[in-house]
């Protein structure tokens, strides 16, 4: 069914396309879906993937920057010769597909584990976390001009969205109560530079390949803000899946991060990254405890959500660790 | 009185099969899940053995940082509060203590293979 809807689509504009095999979807919850597939033609088969909210389920939710921001920000990733895959075409009403787009599909690996365990990845992990440096920088620089309209951030905004979550759960977590307190004490404020981040940007939305990094994806939560965001995003202990004399995802350094960062003709501000890594600590552990709401909530009694309810105690260790650590 | 095996020993048994004659058997996306599940057998297992004494002892060390008594939701949402408030903080005596053996406690229930609580143990 969606081999032949591809099919039709992609005939209209991949010139030679003779039809669509192997589609297989990848992941996907009620509102969105990525499927991999492979378009035939006369020079053999280009891999593809499908980002969609399939048909009815148009409207993006919250904090979302929606599925034609994300297209437009990766094809201006890729123009900008960041790692990206290219967008190949922009879903249309006639495609009746949903809304959404297709890309090019980048061969590499996506899981932590792999990234920081396998032989394969040896000669990448060294030199990661000065390429991502130097990747982030370049987002950061994209041009004001041609980014699409979403929603602007700041430390204060995002503090108090974090507080108004968790205060919504109605359940006392003390050590979150220190974070939000520690929080609320240092808050910057709006920096005086905004540019756009991307807002994910960690494990699990980086393809690496044995040479390093192959592509950024999932531009889902893109936003004007503090470039700082990212770079204390991405040292979050919770993305170093073990590694955690590593801040920089389990395979590097901060000083290695900041020097690819700053490389790219970018200035690091340490004291501000230390302060979003501690939000986003805090910010992953809402997120866990948000996931156990949904758990009670929700039609689907997802077991894997109940459990990632019982993960928000890592983050509370972590932010003691970060917060009041022993001698 | 309820007859035995006890809900720990029946858990355990149950997760015991899931995990040497079952997840042999299963392939893709439900040898995950199945996997998640085992990890929640274990975790509820966990929580039975340790759950006495960590509640008892968390209430013990609340009662003495707040000078009252009450439930441990109460307790907790006391402290909550006191810290939201700023009234107690890091250099109040005992609380970072109490805050740490608290969180060590709910790890080893939640995580005991978490690296930062295996470093805290001491043991990596």
């Amino acid at each position: 069914m969606i081999e032949q809807q591809l099919g039709r689509c992609v005939a209209s504009w991949f010139e030679g396309a003779t039809g669509v095999t192997g589609a297989a979807k990848l992941s996907g919850g009620a509102s969105q879906e990525t499927w991999s597939f492979d378009i035939v033609h006369a020079g053999g088969t280009t891999g593809a993937i499908l980002r969609r909210a399939p048909p009815g389920y148009g409207a993006s939710p919250g904090r979302a920057a929606g599925l034609d921001a994300e297209a437009v920000l990766m094809q201006l990733a890729h123009d900008a010769g960041l790692p990206s895959p290219r967008v190949m075409h922009v879903l249309t009403p006639e495609d009746e597909l949903g809304t959404g787009f297709i890309m090019t599909r980048i061969e590499g690996e996506t899981i932590a584990r792999k990234i920081l365990r396998d032989e394969q990845f040896a000669k990448a992990r060294p030199i990661l976390a000065r390429q991502l440096g130097g990747v982030v920088a370049g987002i950061h620089g994209l041009p004001a001009a041609k980014l699409p309209k979403l929603r602007e951030m700041n430390s204060t905004k995002e503090l108090a969205d974090m507080e108004r979550e968790y205060r919504s759960f109605g359940r006392p977590r003390p050590v979150f109560e220190l974070a939000l307190r520690w929080l609320r004490e240092r808050d910057p404020g709006p920096s005086k530079e905004v540019t756009l981040v991307h807002g994910d940007f960690r494990h699990g939305n980086l393809i690496i390949g044995p040479d390093g990094v192959r592509a950024v994806l999932d531009w889902e939560i893109a936003h004007f803000g503090d470039p700082m965001e990212d770079l204390g995003w991405i040292c979050v202990n919770s993305w170093r899946f073990g590694e955690i004399d590593k801040p920089v995802g389990g395979f590097g350094s901060r000083e290695d991060l900041f020097a690819g960062y700053e490389a790219a003709g970018r200035k690091v501000d340490p004291d501000r990254v230390m302060f979003w890594e501690v939000m986003g600590t805090l910010r992953w552990g809402i997120m866990c405890c948000g996931m156990m709401q949904r758990f009670r909530a929700g039609p689907d009694h997802s077991m894997e959500r109940a459990m990632i309810g019982r993960r928000s105690s890592e983050t509370e260790i972590d932010l003691l660790r970060l917060l009041a650590p022993r001698a | 009185m309820q007859d035995e095996p006890t809900p720990t020993e029946l858990i355990k048994a149950v997760a015991d099969f899931l995990r040497n004659e079952i997840t042999p058997e299963i392939k893709g996306h439900n040898a995950f899940k199945l996997r998640v599940s085992i990890n929640a057998l274990d975790l509820v297992t966990r929580q039975l053995a340790q759950e006495g004494d960590s509640d008892a002892a968390e209430a013990a060390r609340l009662k003495q940082l707040l000078g009252r008594q009450g439930s441990l939701l109460e307790l907790n949402r006391a402290l909550s509060d006191r810290i939201a408030k700023g009234d107690v903080d890091l250099q109040t005596p005992g609380l970072a203590e109490h805050l740490w053996q608290t969180t060590m406690d709910k790890l080893a229930v939640d995580q005991p293979n978490y690296a930062s609580y295996k470093r805290e143990l001491g043991t990596k």
